[in-house]
């Protein structure tokens, strides 16, 4: 496992990230249902949310909603990336390509998955529950970095879920634990988009926080799932 | 087999008992709202410690088994987790104690507006964790599998444990020593804010706790590796 690891270099690595990659999106457009399942499923628990609400909500509970919705969008969303792989497709993976190479594939495309996700649901928000956001583009940037730490954690979770058998409820069991102190950190930060008052240099401590968390993430899945990979 | 006597063993007995005796007997600060409550420090801290101290070896028993695949660690790691949470769950308690006559004056608050509090959410978060590291184990049949990707979810969890109780308590604020904006530094480690007689009785009942919480930890791990005599093989 270990010369698995070490010895191919950057170069190749890279081509076979990308190929991964390339892999992961063309069966999302081959497969478009599961795709347009998760936009629906966004559509519709915002339309809920909408449809329950007497008046437009104010900032708090509309940062709060938005925030739950994008966890639970992401469960969705992320938890097919290790199911949808059948155990020949894993079987044929493994001998093909180094572990690494695979579950940064993985992350890369479950971000981009979860960035463009959280825009859309960003966009429905606000046609919907109305625009209490003060500096619109401050959130966005909030929204893009808490969407990267939440599809991040959930990709490795999907991981480990997908070697037990009763995978989906087990992801929210293995997952909503260990993202409450990013989720924390970005609802918080959040904050300073609805003009917030925050002590100075706080907002910047945060942001450090939740990049050095995702970093975190991403060392322990390089390390942490050569050993889930093999059977 | 003859009963052994373990130098530790002893310790941990002798300190308890001092710390409760002394604990409870020698003169403490007089604090407003704290009060004579202050004792409780000996023991609600000390879960915590203990705690976390556990939930490290059962991290490192994690580790150790990933590295060499011996089932006798995963066995290590499980029951450290186990014993840990016991001392979460007595920490919870201990502490819920002390908010009844400390943070709850008598201007109407509820219970529940103080729970939501970092640190609180931290030793939440980390019961759960724990809660899902057993549930995941549950989900296994294979005893291989279950031992390794347990281990997996185990180191991970403990690493985004770590910040969410030692981090991010100190950022956003807490009803707890040490946050921003109080003038007390590290609790509880920092010497300058405690009592001098109250360290002579706290420093023993952090090591005296701690070595309780070794001493059930072993004593399971030893059940258990009987139970399972025939599967290791060594």
């Amino acid at each position: 496992m270990k010369s698995l690891v070490e010895n191919h270099n950057f170069a190749t690595m890279n081509s076979k990230v990308l190929a991964l990659l390339q892999k992961d999106i063309l069966i999302e457009l081959r497969q478009k249902h599961t795709f347009y399942g998760i936009l629906l499923y966004i559509a519709s628990t915002i339309f809920v949310i909408y449809l329950s609400m007497a008046e437009q909500p104010d900032a708090q509970v509309w940062n709060s909603l938005f925030w739950v919705i994008q966890l639970f969008v992401c469960v969705n969303a992320v938890a097919k990336s290790f199911l949808q792989e059948s155990k020949g497709r894993m079987l044929y993976f493994f001998s093909i390509c180094s572990p690494v190479d695979f579950i940064i594939s993985k992350m890369i495309y479950n971000v981009l998955l979860m960035i463009f996700m959280s825009l859309i649901s960003l966009v429905l928000f606000t046609v919907f529950l109305g625009n209490p956001v003060f500096n619109m583009l401050k959130f966005t940037g909030i929204v893009l970095l808490g969407g990267t730490g939440i599809s991040l954690v959930f990709t490795l979770m999907s991981a480990i879920a997908a070697k037990a058998q009763q995978n989906a409820a087990l992801i929210a069991i293995l997952g909503f634990p260990v993202i409450l102190p990013q989720l924390m950190l970005v609802m918080k930060m959040s904050k300073t988009a609805f003009a917030e008052v925050f002590r100075d240099g706080a907002v910047l401590q945060l942001t450090g926080l939740t990049l050095a968390m995702n970093l975190l993430v991403i060392i322990l899945g390089v390390i942490l799932f050569p050993y889930l990979w093999k059977d | 087999m003859p009963l052994k006597k373990s130098w530790w063993k002893i310790l941990s007995f002798v300190l308890l008992v001092y710390t409760i005796v002394a604990g409870f007997l020698l003169d403490v600060p007089h604090l407003p709202i704290l009060n004579e409550t202050i004792r409780n420090l000996y023991f609600h801290v000390c879960m915590w410690f203990g705690m976390m101290i556990l939930f490290g070896t059962s991290f490192y028993y994690s580790i150790k088994y990933l590295r060499g695949f011996n089932y006798r660690n995963d066995i290590y790691a499980l029951n450290y987790a186990a014993v840990g949470c016991l001392f979460g769950i007595l920490g919870y308690a201990t502490g819920f104690e002390w908010v009844n006559v400390t943070w709850i004056t008598d201007q109407g608050q509820s219970v529940g507006s103080v729970l939501k509090e970092p640190k609180l959410i931290g030793a939440a978060i980390a019961l759960l964790i724990y809660g899902a590291y057993f549930v995941l184990r549950g989900s296994f049949t294979d005893i291989d599998k279950r031992a390794r990707i347990s281990a997996v979810y185990n180191i991970f969890a403990f690493a985004m444990l770590f910040p969410s109780i030692w981090i991010i308590p100190r950022i956003v604020g807490s009803l707890h020593p040490g946050a921003p904006g109080s003038d007390s530094g590290n609790p509880a480690l920092d010497r300058k804010d405690l009592d001098a007689t109250m360290r002579m009785v706290f420093y023993p009942a952090i090591i005296g706790w701690t070595l309780l919480g070794v001493w059930i930890a072993t004593l399971k791990i030893r059940i258990q590796l009987m139970k399972d005599k025939n599967i290791i093989n060594e």
